[in-house]
């Protein structure tokens, strides 16, 4: 036996012996896992967007919660609705040179933007839409940071902002989780009279003193880097390369015509 | 007699000979993922479940593995049962699972697992092997549990999400320390946990690899 052991015979074995029992056990959890990861993904994807428009409580049905959220697929460029099929996966597509394009000038440092974004209509109970949720990511200082942004059907005041995925410094950057730090964002308006992007996160804390308040959000203090990324983020996704087409359909079609009211489009 | 030996095994590692303080084994997992105590108890039980049964199963099979393929066949079973761990997490902890991210895969570089494989499982009977690997992993994480603790206590003042000290952030007195939430911050602690053990049980502490000579005077360097 043991100078068998040593033969390539039975090291050809049982090296196909084992790799035999543990790919069995790999893709056997994988496969019989997925359907609960893909779930999870998704269940987790649903909070984010909720929580970002303000509508999530702990503990509450999401399910049954995001009945009353519609998903859609906008054309970048055009700002127009699109069809898409229901797995369209917008990273993805980001990937994909058929579906995406390079990004120049890129604030955000995201390299390419796929060409259909998806969107998130938050209808009430009457079906008119109440929040605008809006698909944002760009790099902070050591990670990309994927987020939603909602918006008022007004497409210009800001219901709430959230983060789901990112790589900043817990307790410095990684504050832009703090519901605390969310709640500044709250009524805050996203373009100034000229239509500029004027939101800032900006250092130090805002006040009633504070010029142009309705366009500032506190800063977090150590997390210049992380602020400046959100900055970017910010002003590139509602920008023109951004959602800007998007908005101005949007704000004609759910603000309920008030569209030239402070002359921001 | 082996009674005896199977109780040695599993609890001298927990502090005689420790795999974190006194073998300086798999500590970069210890810097990256014990901000917060959930963090940390997860991976505390990931590595548990890992090392004891990978150890099993090197020892039920280590009569017929060929000696110049061992550590492939090592990698390739806590290769497995590293991935098992983490499709576990993802289907049924997706939260901290997302916390843990890539760590949870490097548990297979960990060299706690391949070290107490090659040199405790290869010879030693299944059971041992995993009473072996069940203690190793609590030395481990008695380590992790202590630096978990501390940081999440002094760098976000809580623990487990409790709040104990109510930061300045939120409305109380207590001012975070941010170092704690950084990976060196952990080095420190690992340090102060090994100063500590050493002064409690002093035949760990090593002796110096030279001695310093005393300094030469001035009148007789002439």
């Amino acid at each position: 036996m043991t100078q068998d052991k040593e033969s390539i015979a039975n090291t050809l074995r049982v090296a196909f012996m084992v790799c035999l029992v543990c790919a069995v056990v790999v893709s056997a959890s994988a496969v019989g896992l997925r359907p609960l990861q893909l779930d999870n993904f998704m269940e987790y994807r649903q909070i984010n967007v909720l929580q970002a428009a303000g509508l999530y409580e702990p503990g509450m049905n999401v399910r049954q919660a995001f009945e009353g959220v519609e998903r859609r697929f906008v054309d970048i460029e055009t700002g127009e609705y699109v069809e898409q099929p229901d797995d369209y996966d917008q990273r993805r597509a980001a990937r994909d040179p058929e579906l995406s394009r390079p990004v120049s000038p890129d604030p955000a440092s995201i390299r390419r933007q796929a060409r259909v974004a998806e969107v998130f209509l938050a209808r009430d109970d009457d079906g008119e839409v109440r929040r605008i949720i809006l698909p944002v990511h760009g790099y902070g200082l050591w990670s990309t940071m994927y987020g939603f942004l909602a918006l008022e059907p007004d497409a210009n005041t800001i219901a709430g902002i959230g983060f789901f995925e990112h790589g900043e410094t817990p307790g410095l950057g990684g504050e832009i989780d703090n519901p605390r730090w969310q709640e500044n964002w709250q009524g805050k308006k996203l373009f100034d009279e000229d239509g500029e992007v004027a939101l800032r996160v900006v250092k130090g804390s805002v006040g009633e003193g504070t010029p142009d308040a309705d366009y500032r959000v506190d800063g977090l203090s150590g997390a210049t880097l992380t602020a400046n990324g959100v900055n970017n983020l910010v002003r590139f996704w509602m920008g023109e390369m951004g959602f800007r087409p998007y908005l101005e359909r949007a704000r004609a079609e759910y603000g309920g015509g008030d569209a030239l009211d402070n002359g921001a489009f | 007699m082996a009674e005896a030996k199977a109780k040695d095994v599993l609890f001298q590692p927990i502090f005689n000979n420790n795999p974190i303080a006194l073998q300086i084994l798999g500590i970069c997992s210890a810097l990256a993922i014990t901000t917060t105590m959930q963090t940390t108890i997860t991976m505390c039980l990931a590595v548990i479940f890992v090392l004891t049964l990978s150890n099993f199963f090197i020892s039920v099979i280590r009569s017929i593995v060929p000696a110049n393929i061992r550590i492939i066949v090592q990698m390739t079973i806590i290769t497995s049962l590293v991935i098992l761990v983490d499709q576990l997490l993802q289907a049924f902890a997706y939260e901290i699972s997302r916390q843990l991210s890539v760590f949870v895969g490097l548990i297979i570089t960990n060299c706690i697992i391949l070290g107490r494989a090659e040199a405790f499982a290869m010879n030693n009977p299944p059971f041992l092997s995993a009473v072996d690997g069940f203690g190793n992993a609590l030395g481990y994480s008695i380590v992790l549990l202590f630096v978990g603790a501390n940081r999440e206590l002094f760098g976000s003042g809580s623990l487990m999400g409790v709040e104990i000290l109510t930061p300045v952030t939120e409305g109380g007195w207590y001012y975070t320390n941010g170092l704690m939430l950084l990976p060196p911050s952990a080095f420190i602690l690992i340090g102060g946990f090994i100063w500590l053990l050493r002064v409690w049980k002093s035949e760990q502490v090593e002796e110096e690899p030279f001695k310093i000579a005393p300094n030469t005077r001035t009148s007789e360097a002439f």
